[in-house]
């Protein structure tokens, strides 16, 4: 089918509004969305839990990241240990309250990392850019410092790491070592399709334009009644909140255990470069980010596999390395605001292919 | 060119916002210097002056931005030493720039939209939801927006991220952003500047549209002498923060100071 919009006339503003106003656009969604619900049934364990899983909770991470950094445009380097935040959060919770619903844990825990993230974002209202990134450093730091040492926090375990108990929901296992693949499969897809719905919600309406005016002219947006430090707080409250539900799913449902290095300073850079090469201000872009910087690798290693090439493991474990730190140079010269510029831009020639303009 | 409001009933008019003995200095810099002027409800009070005479300064004092050392600013009846950002854009106060101050990364359509952030105020689990009453708020906004946008004639570059768009119509959405908030005072700062003769008429009609139709008491600041002698009621004439002139366009022309410090200097 053309991808045309040819036809689509919209008779009122809400249709207008829409967030996918394009039929084609809504189709390619819902296909997507189909491909996700079956794909447990193709019975691959590896890619349901060491592929997909970690993909949809690192994106829900990069998402979370997006709307602090790509959004409101407040670089932040303290996402590792708001995920962090998360993650202890629900083991205490679950620890102290074995009997609720865990999955309710999960979603409080970013209520815990919300707070967290609150308080750490009040420098903003002062300091901005690199010195920002510092503050959050700070954070950083600090809470890494908290996962180490306040042994409450991971129920004084000798080896300083929390193990995830097992918990059911309706009668079927969903964390810990006994929970099928599948199950936490679409625990974490019903998570990311929620929240990412709730992500794109909040950018298109007024939340999400305050946001954007503060990222652009801060003093313009203010001047027009936006107040500065309310509009901050709240992205870190919800960039925090997201990050914390990542981390409460990728110790619960992926992992099943943790230790405090989890969360450290290697992690808030990966989530920062999925947004930078995925596309700052985008939800697809936290989609397409997370899915070439981890997905991307575990394709070229299996690469000469495939192709029935025999080269050593370490030889292939270097390949891997040196092709995606090119294709990630490559897509950042080709289009330094991220990959779903590229794809913009691609349907745009789409929608008016033939012709050149 | 300009007939209607022109004249005794506009200079009988209720003051709208007064300075008095403003006075604003950065470190060693004096940029406004113990100013006192009036701005009437419904009418174009012109701002001129040579560059750095202070008159974006003024600005920046009555919309909050910049707050004076020394002097008084009475808005709708309300006497303060200084006005706040947030209070200037509650009260009614809208503003455009000298160098553009679009958002840049967003489109022309939600740029506009922005402007009525102020007038928006669905609770954020509405907005989690964009549904009920929340998407109700958005439509309706949307078609005021809309009505700005059809007065501006910019129906076309809606969906274009301003930071691409020509000079001209930058400063055309900057004006519809201001317009979104409904103000009841638009401060104009060089609306004019870099454009050429066709974009100029342009942005004069929409001044004065603005000014007929919705009442809007507008500021402006210009160096186009033609346009100022135009569109305005009454020019303030700064030169290195000081009043040198206050009057009706004719009295400012004839003002031998003001031909002095500015007319004479060749622009
Ligand atoms: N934020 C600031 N910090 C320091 N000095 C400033 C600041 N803003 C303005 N000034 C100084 O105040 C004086 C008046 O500047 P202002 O921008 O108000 O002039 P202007 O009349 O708008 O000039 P132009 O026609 O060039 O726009 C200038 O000397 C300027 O350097
Ligand atoms: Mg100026």
């Amino acid at each position: 089918m053309l991808y045309r919009e040819a036809g689509q006339f919209k008779t009122d503003y809400a249709s207008d509004q829409a967030i996918f106003p394009i039929l084609q656009d809504r189709i390619g969604l819902a296909v997507i969305l189909a491909v996700a619900i079956l794909l447990p049934f193709a019975n691959n364990d590896f890619l349901t839990n060491a592929v997909m899983i970690p993909f949809m909770i690192f994106t829900l991470a990069a998402i979370g990241l997006n709307l602090l950094t790509g959004y409101t445009g407040l670089l932040s380097l303290g996402t590792g240990a708001f995920m962090g935040v998360g993650a202890y959060a629900c083991y205490k919770l679950t620890s102290i309250f074995p009997n609720v619903n865990i999955l309710i844990w999960v979603l409080c825990s970013g209520f815990f990392a919300a707070a967290v993230g609150t308080v750490f974002g009040l420098p903003s209202l002062r300091i901005k850019g690199f010195y920002l990134a510092i503050a959050t450093l700070a954070a950083q730091f600090f809470l890494e410092w908290c996962f180490i040492r306040v042994s409450w926090l991971y129920n004084y375990n000798i080896s300083g790491a929390i193990e995830v108990p097992q918990r059911t929901l309706f009668g079927i296992i969903v964390t810990g070592p006994r929970a099928t693949a599948e199950t936490r499969y679409y625990i974490v897809l019903g998570f990311l399709v929620l929240m990412t719905w709730a992500a794109s919600n909040v950018v298109h309406g007024r939340i999400g334009r305050s946001w954007m005016a503060v990222r652009d002219m801060d003093i313009a947006a203010e001047l027009m009644g936006i107040r500065l430090l309310p509009t901050k707080l709240l992205a870190f409250a919800v960039s925090s909140f997201y990050c914390g539900v990542a981390g409460a799913l990728m110790v619960f449902l992926w992992y099943g255990g943790a230790e405090p290095t989890v969360f450290n300073i290697n992690q808030s850079f990966t989530i920062l470069f999925m947004i930078i090469i995925g596309g700052l201000g985008s939800l697809l872009g936290a989609y397409l980010g997370a899915a070439l910087i981890f997905i991307l690798p575990i394709v070229l290693r299996f690469a000469p596999e495939v192709l029935g090439l025999h080269i050593h493991a370490a030889t292939v474990e270097h390949i891997t390395y040196i092709t995606t730190g090119v294709l990630i140079i490559f897509f950042l010269i080709a289009e330094p605001a991220g990959l779903a510029r590229l794809w913009q831009v691609g349907k745009q020639k789409l929608r008016v292919w033939p012709f050149p303009y | 060119m300009r007939a209607p409001t022109n004249g005794p009933d506009v200079a009988a008019g209720d003051v709208l916002l007064a300075v008095e003995n403003v006075s604003l200095s950065f470190g060693g810099v004096r940029a406004v210097s113990d100013v006192s002027f009036d701005i009437r409800k419904g009418e174009i009070r012109a701002i001129i002056g040579p560059n750095g005479a202070g008159k974006t300064s003024m600005l920046n004092v009555i919309n909050g931005f910049y707050h004076p050392q020394e002097g008084r600013i009475t808005f709708k009846g309300q006497t303060r030493p200084k006005m706040r950002p947030y209070e200037a854009a509650d009260g009614g106060i809208a503003r455009t720039f000298q160098n553009v101050a679009l958002f840049r990364g967003m489109t022309a359509l939600d740029n506009i939209m922005a402007g009525r952030s102020l007038k928006m105020n669905k609770s954020f689990f509405w907005q989690l939801l964009r549904y009920g009453p929340a998407m109700q708020e958005e439509v309706e906004h949307r078609a005021r927006v809309e009505e700005i946008i059809d007065f501006l004639k910019i129906q076309e570059i809606r969906r274009i991220p301003v930071g691409r768009l020509p000079y001209g119509l930058q400063k055309r959405v900057e004006l519809g952003r201001a317009l979104a908030m409904e103000p009841e005072l638009l401060l104009l700062d060089e609306p004019m500047a870099g454009m050429n003769l066709e974009e100029k008429e342009d942005m004069s009609r929409f001044i004065l549209d603005v000014n007929d139709h919705y009442g809007t008491t507008i500021a402006l600041i210009e160096h186009d002498m033609g346009v100022v002698m135009d569109l305005s009621d009454r020019v303030v004439v700064l030169d290195h923060g000081e009043k040198i002139a206050d009057g009706t366009p004719d009295e400012i022309k004839s003002n031998q100071a003001v031909i002095d410090a500015y007319l004479g200097v060749a622009h």
